[in-house]
């Protein structure tokens, strides 16, 4: 699937390894970008309720041409649809749900993660600042937190450090990152260890393009 | 008892408004908007609003009127990231921004309408939200304080009303709109239909009508933000 010569795994592959993560009557929040694609991996047979922040359970695929509806987006404000097992309510009672622990698994991407799980991915200081929409209040509530990013910045940098440079999201409150190199999981606040290697990767790249400690367990 | 049902969103706000006013405006990006009474206040033409949204609108449109005629000068929201003119006024310090989670400003409202002035949440605990905020631990975590938050006039978006000024919501239009219902000092809603009392279903209505004092019925662009679809052949 990979590019001829790419290391790594591709937005696809990290979202079908991601969707590894799901289990039978889950109730999940994806976030913006590669997270979004997990939708596409939902193992046959399996029943995932897709939870969007701005008031929807049961998030069903985007509409056909043409019946696109206004009064119903997804929290990246795209047009989305209904399936047989929706359901519409507030922002608060959407909140209550994660803030009071009721979602299984949230799937959101990062600028930086910490070796001991702290996550950084709303702001930058010195650019614009969008806001942290309900990102916060996702890793803060929900049980399983797992993170899907690139291993490295653009600029070949590592996002896996010891402290986040970043501003926070939250603290200790990311248990997996997958990123196109392998997958570490995450004891909240004591570190981290490598648990899977992506394609034709070795230990030697990870190390090489990551700076937080981690503990091999292959 | 005079009628909740006014002529028109200026007809409506007409002895509402002033300068330095709060308002609440109900909405998630652009869906589910009260673009009607956001236009009659940019008609009013006050100044120094502080406003209580979740987003700003887009350039030209929503909120982002009110943006363009320089009549905000402060915006409690959770995220603002689709709006150019934002962006220039706040970098030149012409406005003020607090920004609060999703969730931690959704419920300040649900508790300003509920008469409940603080409540603690662990969202943003160890960020720079948390900076100045009493900390207090529950059961061996950490939580912080947050406090209610109210408004002189909520403007809110509903689908249906009747004359009692009970409320139905459609789909993901709903989002802030009943929290903000309840929070305002007169809550004014834009609907696309006006029934008679006795039309709606009482186990259906979302919102009560002694939340709202005021209402009217709109004529809606309902612009869409991101028109997603796919064609008959995808699978």
């Amino acid at each position: 699937m990979s590019g001829a010569g790419q290391k790594g795994w591709n937005r696809n592959q990290m979202a079908a390894r991601a969707a590894l993560e799901l289990k039978d009557g889950f109730y999940c929040n994806l976030g913006i970008g590669i997270p979004t694609l997990v939708a596409n991996y939902i193992p046959e047979g399996m029943h995932i309720t897709l939870q969007s922040e701005n008031g929807m359970l049961g998030m069903g695929p985007f509409p056909y041409d043409g019946e696109e509806d206004a009064d119903l987006i997804n929290a990246g404000k795209q047009t989305i649809t209904e399936l047989d097992m929706s359901s519409y309510f507030s922002s608060s009672d959407s909140f209550a749900m994660v803030r009071g622990g009721h979602i299984n698994l949230s799937i959101l991407g990062a600028m930086e993660v910490s070796e001991k799980g702290d996550l950084a991915n709303w702001m930058i200081p010195g650019k614009m600042v969008k806001g942290m929409g309900g990102a916060m209040d996702l890793v803060a509530g929900v049980k399983r937190v797992v993170v899907v990013m690139d291993h490295t910045s653009k600029s070949g940098d590592p996002k896996l450090l010891h402290e986040c440079s970043l501003p926070l999201t939250g603290q200790q409150v990311v248990d997996m990152v997958i990123t196109n190199f392998g997958v570490f999981e995450i004891d909240r606040g004591k570190g981290m260890r490598l648990t899977e290697l992506s394609q034709d990767m070795t230990v030697e790249d990870i190390k090489q393009s990551t700076e937080a400690h981690f503990d091999i367990a292959l | 008892m005079p009628s909740k049902v006014f002529q028109s969103a200026a007809d409506a706000l007409s002895d509402l408004t002033f300068n330095g006013m709060t308002l609440m405006s109900g909405g998630f990006g652009l869906c589910g908007i009260p673009e009607n009474l956001i236009a009659a206040v940019h008609e009013a033409g006050m100044q120094d609003i502080s406003i209580v949204s979740n987003n700003c609108g887009v350039d030209g449109f929503g909120l982002g009127i009110l943006l363009d005629a320089k009549q905000i000068k402060k915006m409690i929201s959770s995220y603002v990231g689709e709006n150019k003119e934002f962006e220039r006024q706040y970098l030149e310090g012409e406005l003020e921004l607090e920004f609060n989670p999703q969730g931690t400003l959704a419920e300040r409202i649900r508790a300003g309408g509920a008469g409940i002035p603080g409540f603690y949440t662990k969202t943003g605990v160890g960020t720079l939200i948390a900076e100045g905020k009493e900390h207090k631990d529950f059961n061996g975590e950490t939580y912080m304080l947050e406090t209610g938050l109210t408004a002189d006039v909520s403007l809110v978006k509903a689908w249906k009303a009747d004359k009692e000024g009970n409320l139905v919501y459609r789909k993901t239009a709903r989002n802030f709109n009943p929290m903000m219902a309840t929070a305002g000092k007169v809550t004014v809603v834009e609907v696309e239909t006006i029934v008679e009392s006795g039309e709606l279903d009482p186990d259906e209505i979302h919102t009560p009508g002694i939340y709202v004092q005021r209402v009217i019925k709109g004529t809606f662009e309902k612009r869409i933000e991101q028109c997603t679809t796919r064609s008959r052949g995808d699978v």
